[in-house]
């Protein structure tokens, strides 16, 4: 146990906590906007899951990280407009829709990921390098932590204040709120409504595919079927803990992080406690932060509810 | 002597900076009817919440027949025997009256439906209310729903009983019957509190007590006291008469040619509805709620999809445009439930009074102007004198009357060429409706066409030129409100067709 608290390895379980981090954090904001519009999507794991062969498919295929990135990002509109057809368009309960798409999603990932490699070794590439940045990557402990990271773990932070921004101060984040909180009023006032939840949900599950994506090109060097690992299920609960505020919901995504760096340390250091413990530090935290948290006054009022234009 | 049935001594309560109720004290015997009267935020729900356990009060106490109350919950209160009916409704829309009205109420593991609509049935019949248990809440108009939510009350067999403008959505012939059902509670020894903005309603109360700004300005016997006096007491100055001056009509503005609207069943929403309104006219649409002075304002809106016929503004075809576009050419439009279609309650006033036009003067490229926003809301706060700390207050904490209010600072803005206005003055104290009043005649005297839907008749009869009554979806006729009165149309509501087309 006491090995985990030296010095090197708390430094290097903050360095990996800020990977993990990015991963939950870009489906986790990706989800916070799709909720205001109204839409809870329960579908975050299984879109997180397809960006990962995706991206794992095209990296083999073409050796280009952007291009992986881009093509995951691809396969999550596709996710999004699926989603959206059964929720916007057909009006089926969200929650159905998501965990069914979940389903399906782990079930296709894994027969194509099979029938790709056949009997014979998965391919494997090297994973993305870490892009620090100059002179502020020297300061010592917080260096190492914020400045030494890959390019998209510095986009994801930076794009917190930016969702706040959308959400509070453009047409466009007005209007995808009021389409969370009143739709009918939206509708009354002659703007669609369906185009404002496609929206959201393109964007979400865009921005959840591409988590999947780094997750894939940062972490691992070849695709395994359960490689997104309950991350995309943290990311619904981070928006939930975080009262649909981007700024409280990127504390819990780091919560979250940092449990998931311990149980990953836990493992390799081969501590006297099982490490199937630390593995369930993280969901511990998620459940013990929605029982302390309670306030649920930021969800939108009409969250998960079917939208009937009249 | 006989112990008051509730009694509130020195009750306080605040939200934040906002003192909603200071120092009240007052109390309500069995078989009397208090009245409660004020302005709009002068904390009258807020004084029935605190009653009912909704909210807990910051200080003083709540006797009820000499005991001192204590409420976990507003269930507690129920079970107590004091009800509520609020302002704005709290009904389930995916239940049935009967679920609504049993839900949180059952003791057992199974809920005894078969009882409970015995009970409600003998309730319905005892007082004369004529609504179905099994009927769906989201099928009833909003006159019933105000039915189900005074049974919910009644279902308790309440001791103290609060009603919290419970005419403003009923008609005149409602809100007759619902006085009918008060007196009888009345003999039955029920202590009854009736917030209402209505004078007359309120002359019928036994005792007055005024509010103004969270404080209780003084009780007085309605026997003792005239309409002039409780309104010098409520606004604490004299209200000026508006001058009504007629103004020139101009050309035809709107045009309405043989309208048909569908509806659910096989009776059309609207049928075959003509009308002109010209410009720098005030229409009125009289008639009982639930005759079609929804869908008419809709379609004109561009809400509801038009069958049949012809809508056009000033020669232009307007009919089947979308919302947005007709809002656009200059169209402001009053709903009727302002926290459905008038309203986003989590957002704030300044949010809300722009919403709807936050692609047009109100942005730069595809961001807010926050700056001209907030100008915007300091400038209709003192207009339209809504009650809110600031501009950022959520329109859902506002009082009833003050959320109206920015609904209508916002579409009377809107509106440059017409404006539709359904029930404008719902739930505003006296003293605001004449300033709105006022607004209306000066969108008149701007060439704006003001179409007007209103179950005060005499509202109607003050302001407009003309008017005309829908019944069950068809114009029944087009009066001259010059040469009108209120029986000529009280006939026309009740379906009698004018014979002398004039
Ligand atoms: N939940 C709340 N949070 C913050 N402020 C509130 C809340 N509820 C009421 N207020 C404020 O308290 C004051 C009194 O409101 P209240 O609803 O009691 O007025 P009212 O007399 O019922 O008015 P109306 O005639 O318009 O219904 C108002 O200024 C209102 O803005
Ligand atoms: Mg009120």
């Amino acid at each position: 146990m006491s090995e985990l608290l030296s010095p090197d390895i708390l430094m290097s379980i903050l360095i990996a906590a800020m990977g993990v981090a990015t991963v939950i954090l870009l489906a986790a904001l990706g989800e916070l906007v799709t909720e205001r519009a109204g839409i809870w999507n329960m579908g975050v794991e299984g879109t997180m899951l397809t960006g990962c062969l995706i991206a794992y498919f095209t990296m083999v295929a073409t050796g280009s990280p952007v291009i992986a990135a881009l093509a995951a990002m691809a396969a999550g509109l596709a996710a999004g407009l699926l989603i959206g057809f059964m929720t916007v368009a057909l009006r089926v309960d969200h929650f159905v829709t998501g965990l069914g798409f979940n389903l399906l999603a782990s079930g296709l990932t894994l027969f194509w990921f099979r029938s790709y490699v056949g009997g014979s070794k998965p391919p494997s590439y090297s994973t993305i390098g870490k892009t620090p940045i100059p002179v502020l990557s020297d300061i010592p402990v917080i260096g190492p932590i914020l400045f030494d990271q890959h390019l998209l773990t510095y986009a994801a932070i930076l794009s917190v204040p930016f969702i706040g921004y959308f959400l509070r101060r453009t047409t466009l984040g007005l209007e995808t709120r009021a389409a969370g909180e009143n739709p009918q009023f939206l509708e009354a006032k002659g703007l669609s409504v369906s185009t404002r939840q496609y929206g959201a949900l393109l964007f979400g599950s865009a921005l959840t595919a591409l988590g999947g994506a780094f997750l894939m090109l940062a972490f691992a060097d070849q695709f395994r079927p359960d490689i997104s690992g309950g991350r995309g299920w943290l990311a619904i609960v981070a928006v939930i803990a975080g009262n649909w505020r981007p700024v409280r919901t990127m504390i819990a995504v780091m919560v979250f992080a940092v449990l998931d760096s311990v149980a990953v340390h836990a493992q390799g250091l081969g501590v006297d406690i099982p490490y199937q413990f630390f593995l369930m530090l993280p969901y511990a935290a998620s459940i013990l932060l929605l029982v302390m948290i309670g306030s649920r006054s930021g969800q939108p009022a009409k969250l998960g509810v079917p939208f009937l234009k009249h | 002597m006989r112990l008051p049935t509730i009694e509130a001594r020195s009750l306080c309560k605040s939200f934040g900076p906002v003192r909603a109720n200071h120092n009240i004290s007052f109390s309500v015997n069995a078989g009397e009817l208090l009245c409660l009267f004020g302005e709009n935020g002068a904390g009258k729900s807020t004084l029935s919440a605190c009653l009912t356990g909704l909210f807990p009060p910051d200080a003083g106490e709540i006797l009820f027949k000499g005991e001192p109350l204590r409420m976990a919950s507003a269930a507690d209160a129920i079970r107590k025997g004091i009800g509520l009916v609020h302002q704005h409704f709290v009904l389930v829309p995916d239940f049935t009256v009967l679920e609504n009205i049993v839900i949180g109420s059952e003791k057992g593991f199974n809920v005894q439906y078969v009882e409970a609509e015995k009970k409600l049935r003998r309730i319905c019949d005892n007082y004369g209310i004529g609504i179905d248990p099994n009927a769906w809440v989201r099928d009833l108009s909003v006159g019933e729903r105000q039915w189900a939510e005074l049974l919910k009350a009644l279902y308790f067999d309440a001791d103290v009983l609060i009603l919290d403008e419970p005419t403003a959505t009923l008609d005149v012939e409602n809100s007759k019957k619902l006085f009918r059902i008060i007196d009888k509670l009345k003999s039955d020894g029920v202590a009854l509190i009736l917030i209402t903005h209505f004078l007359d309603e309120v002359m019928q109360s036994d005792r007055v007590a005024v509010l103004r700004q969270g404080e209780l300005v003084g009780i007085r016997k309605t026997a003792e006291t005239t309409p002039e006096e409780l309104t010098r007491m409520m606004v604490g100055r004299d209200l000026e008469p508006i001058i009504r001056e007629r103004t020139p009509v101009g050309p035809d503005r709107l045009v309405l040619e043989n309208v048909t609207v569908i509806g659910v069943g096989q009776v059309p929403d609207l049928d075959n509805v003509s009308l002109t309104v010209r410009q720098g006219e005030i229409f009125g649409i009289a008639g009982v709620a639930g005759n079609g002075q929804n869908p008419l304002m809709e379609v004109i809106a561009g809400v509801r999809t038009l069958a049949k016929g012809r809508i056009s503004l000033d020669g232009k075809d307007i009919g089947g445009l979308n919302a947005r576009v007709i809002k656009d050419i200059g169209l402001g439009h009053i709903p009727d439930d302002r926290f459905v279609e008038g309203l986003v309650s989590e957002m704030s006033i300044e949010e809300n009074l722009i919403l709807g036009d936050q692609r047009g003067q109100f942005a730069s490229k595809l961001f807010l102007d926050f700056p001209k926003m907030q100008r915007n809301a300091v400038q209709m706060i003192r207009e339209f004198q809504i009650s809110a700390p600031s501009g950022e207050t959520k329109a859902g904490d506002l009082s009833g009357g003050n959320a109206q209010r920015v609904i209508l600072a916002r579409e009377m803005r809107l509106a440059s060429k017409v404006l539709l206005a359904n029930q404008p003055t719902r739930g505003l104290d006296v003293g605001v409706i004449e300033y709105i009043h006022s607004r209306l005649l000066e969108k008149r005297a701007d060439g704006v066409a003001v179409l007007i839907a209103s179950s005060e008749l005499e509202d109607l009869l003050n302001l407009c030129d003309r008017i005309g009554v829908l019944f069950q979806g068809r114009l029944m006729g087009i009066v001259e409100t010059e040469k009108t009165n209120l029986e000529e149309i009280g006939l026309l509501m009740a379906g009698k067709v004018k014979e002398d087309a004039a």
